[in-house]
């Protein structure tokens, strides 16, 4: 119909050029900008609490939400960055003598959000609750029986008794409410108008989008550094880096590698990568070829940890040759399992396999739950090849792997991670080979034998040399497959400190201003 | 169109929604996934297992299952979601809305960017600005929703930060709301500084699920342009000595959108199932962003209840774009 004149066009594009240029220049990003620090705290966090109540359902057994509960709740007994026990609500605690009961002392001045003193009566509902509700740890906090209220003590009897039992308690689902209000409101109320003692209290929550909360000012720990705290939730890696790139976030976690070193180089950003009570491991299930000692001890010393590390997770990893990392309990460095291809094929060919006439078997692996999964079995598998291990990779998602985990289906090799913020070996080596438990693959009498009597053992000296015998018998013998230690990046404006936490928690109460 | 007819397609989707309901739960209950088992830590024993299995029901066959939850269904129970623990029906109608929101902005802006593009490749036809309007709807429908959502998180949020990144409302910004429909509450209440607001986080998210359906749009309708142009009432205008931007947009534009209706209408339903990436990239809290949760979750409630509101959605919408075809044909207002 019409020819665009050019002239026209250009005419145009000059005055909306002209007209929007200096609008544009209004909007532009200030990098300065970005970097200021005011009285609110933004964090790009990757996940959102999917309910209040953080001792029952889902959300009591995700370490991932530890870091926004512990905001707002207290546990019973504080964990330091370093894994150690410190004076929480509870000021004071310690086992009997003969280790059959738990004593704690309520500090004095701690109070609710709304003000009210916390009284060791509150304790004691909170040790009840713990003790009955219907959750997913309740076989564990069933052990809390008889409990006694004594001026500001509680005390209670774990019976049948467990060693990690005050560890416990600073852990997953043991976060104090105020009966008070919980009686008041009920439980749909409690969703509702959720209240802890912490040092944040909830302000606003928009449920898949924000979490503000404001300084709890009479904190029992002193006020927090921030007035303000938002968590932003984005469960998409890429929504986080642009959130703390722009500088619209001050915080941001989880995130590929490449991402973590391209953004902690940025002029007014600061990165930290730390080791995590998270680790990485191949669970082995004794069927099949894999019933074999020979395949399993190969399959051990076939893989070069130290290069998966360096390589796949670009430094961000620690190896390891058992299912304790350093900062656990029980940790023992001698205990090895070194990179030996030549030994692997030596095995196998004890077995009657060798690169021509190899070992075969499954390899069960997720792809993307966890930071390059899939590229670590990959090269493993590779590895395998070289001394005469065939390996099938199976995908599946991680939903598939719990189903197959609880149902004892898993292939002779499935990839998984484990994580123990209480550092005690009954929460990782206890519960990952024991084999009554519904997450292990590995059935074996002796490991059963050895753990059972590690659980009722009181002697603490007796229990760790216990775990480390137990240790080396399931690293000489090749039970299970550890890898390395995930790391955990975080990145932060530099305008802010930020003390990283072994058990990857990001509390706010944790991050202050630079200098200060 | 009468209210019989109206009446008659609405009650089909009692067994539109009967079947829906069958599918999913019987499917969700096939495929792998355990949601007790998701939800369990490594301590949990085998007792802890099967009294949580009893807890959410599962415990029982799935026939039994979908009995007793059908019996609810009808009473307008669709259950407690197991990671969120609330009413399903209210989790799912308080994050209805801004998922419609941000369809009903996607819409418009696809509509009006859509026609705009049309008109122009129809009115510069044989130009290098039909050209340039068949290019750029090439690259639109070319690129994924997804993909568009992440590259304009580049473009517009970091590189140029004209737009914010993620969530519905600044997080700082303390204010109450009456209803979940913010942009309309908004606006009908005369906050208009808070509804520009509202509106700039919807930008970034709307543009990602308008771009391919502008190019739909677009394509469409210039295609019925062309044909209309063409008709011997076009001529007749020309002779009578209509300006050719009158004869455009009052003569052969009403005649041309009638197909492009019906694709928008689609497609549209398309772009609200479609906004579970989108409303994922841009942590946008709508009921795409809390279905991929439940899933991820395997919070079979949920997922259930999610879906059977979308169903019934779908049969809405459907109804709704042939009352609005039948309003716009005038032949169709006899049927």
């Amino acid at each position: 119909m019409h020819s665009a004149k050019r002239r026209e066009f250009l005419r145009a594009a000059t005055a909306a050029a002209a007209l929007g240029g200096p609008g544009l220049q209004a909007l532009l990003w200030s990098k300065e900008a970005a970097a200021q620090i005011g009285d609110t705290l933004t964090i790009a966090y990757n996940v959102a609490p999917p309910s209040w109540d953080p001792n029952t359902g889902p959300s009591s057994v995700s370490p991932g939400l530890s870091s926004i509960y512990r905001s707002i709740f207290d546990p019973y007994v504080v964990q330091r960055e370093d894994l150690s026990l410190a004076p929480g609500v509870c000021d004071q605690f310690a086992w009997s003598g003969d280790k059959s009961a738990i004593t704690m002392r309520t500090r004095k001045g701690a109070t609710w959000h709304d003000g009210r003193p916390i009284t060791p009566a509150d304790i004691a509902w909170n040790l009840n609750r713990l003790s009955t509700l219907p959750a997913p740890l309740q076989s564990i906090f069933a052990s809390i029986k008889n409990i006694k209220v004594a001026g500001d003590n509680v005390s209670f009897d774990v019976t049948p008794w467990r060693a990690n039992m005050l560890e416990r308690l600073t852990f997953l689902g043991c976060y104090l409410i105020p009966p008070h209000h919980y009686e008041k409101v009920g439980k749909e109320g409690f969703e509702k108008a959720p209240m802890g003692s912490g040092p944040y209290m909830i302000e606003q929550f928009e449920r898949g989008s924000f979490l503000r909360l404001k300084a709890n000012k009479n904190y029992w720990g002193g006020a927090p550094a921030f007035d303000t705290v938002v968590f932003k939730f984005a469960t998409d890696a890429a929504t986080r880096i642009a959130e703390i790139e722009r500088g619209s976030s001050d915080v941001a976690v989880d995130m590929p590698w490449e991402e973590f070193d391209r953004l902690k180089t940025k002029s007014g950003l600061t990165g930290v990568s730390h080791p995590t009570t998270d680790i990485a491991m191949i669970f082995l299930h004794n069927i099949g070829v894999m019933a074999d000692p020979n395949v399993r001890k190969a399959a051990v010393h076939a893989i070069d940890k130290k290069l998966i590390c360096d390589r796949i997770q670009r430094g961000y990893a620690k190896p390891i040759d058992t299912l304790l990392a350093p900062e656990y309990k029980g940790y023992d460095a001698s205990i090895t399992t070194p990179y030996d291809p030549k030994l692997a094929a030596e095995l196998l060919a004890k077995s009657g396999f060798s690169r021509d006439k190899p070992v075969e078997f499954t390899i069960q692996t997720t792809r993307g739950y966890k930071p390059k999964d899939y590229e670590t079995v990959q090269a493993i598998v590779e590895m395998w090849r070289r001394v005469g291990i065939k390996a099938n990779i199976e995908v599946y998602e991680i939903a598939k792997h719990f189903e197959l985990r609880t149902q004892h289906k898993l292939a002779p090799a499935a990839f998984y991670n484990w994580g123990n913020s209480t550092a005690d070996p009954e929460s990782s080596l206890g519960s990952a080979m024991f084999s009554k438990s519904p997450h292990t693959s590995w059935k074996g009498g002796e490991v059963d034998a050895a753990l059972s009597a590690l659980f009722v053992e009181k002697d603490e000296a007796k229990r760790m040399a216990g775990y480390k015998a137990l240790n080396k018998t399931i690293a000489d013998n090749a039970y299970v497959l550890p890898l390395f230690q995930f790391y955990q990046p975080v990145v932060w404006k530099s305008a802010l400190s930020f003390k990283p936490h072994l058990a990857g928690f990001i509390q706010p109460q944790a991050i202050g201003r630079a200098g200060k | 169109m009468t209210p019989a007819y109206v009446l008659r397609r609405l009650l089909l989707a009692i067994p539109t929604l009967f079947g829906v309901a069958v599918v999913v739960f019987v499917l969700l209950r096939v495929v792998p996934g355990d949601p007790i088992a998701m939800m369990v830590p490594g301590e949990a024993t085998p007792d802890d297992i099967a009294r949580l299995r009893e807890a959410y029901g599962l415990d029982k066959s799935i026939p039994v299952q979908f009995v007793l939850y059908l019996a609810q269904v009808v009473q307008g129970n669709f259950g407690t979601s197991i990671s969120l623990k609330q009413d399903v029906l209210g989790l799912v109608l308080g994050r209805l809305p801004a998922t419609l929101e941000l369809a009903c902005v996607a819409i418009a802006l696809s509509v009006v960017c859509g026609v705009l593009l049309a008109l122009s490749a129809t009115y510069w036809r044989g130009t290098w600005v039909e050209n340039a309007v068949d290019g750029v709807n090439s690259v639109a429908l070319a690129i994924p929703e997804f993909l568009w959502a992440m590259l304009l998180i580049l473009a517009f949020a970091v590189l140029v930060p004209v737009f914010p990144i993620s969530g519905r409302i600044d997080p700082v910004r303390a204010v109450s709301f009456a209803s979940q429909f913010y942009l309309l509450e908004a606006l009908a209440t005369g906050k208009f500084a808070l509804a520009r607001e509202l509106l700039s986080h919807l930008a970034l998210p709307a543009i990602a699920l308008s771009l391919p359906l502008i190019a739909v749009i677009a394509r469409v309708l210039k295609s019925s342009l062309q044909e209309v142009m063409v008709q011997d009432y076009i001529l007749l205008a020309r002779v009578k000595g209509f300006s050719d931007t009158r004869i455009l947009t009052r003569e052969a534009l009403p005649n041309a959108l009638l197909p492009t209706i019906t694709v928008t209408g689609v497609h549209f339903i398309f772009l609200v199932g479609g906004t579970v990436l989108v409303e994922l990239i841009f942590s946008y809290p709508g009921i795409g962003n809390m279905l991929f949760g439940a899933a991820s979750n395997r919070d079979l409630p949920l997922i259930q209840g999610v879906t059977l509101v979308f169903a019934l959605l779908f049969v809405l919408l459907n109804l709704l774009i042939d009352l609005t075809y039948a309003v716009v044909n005038p032949r169709m207002r006899q049927h």
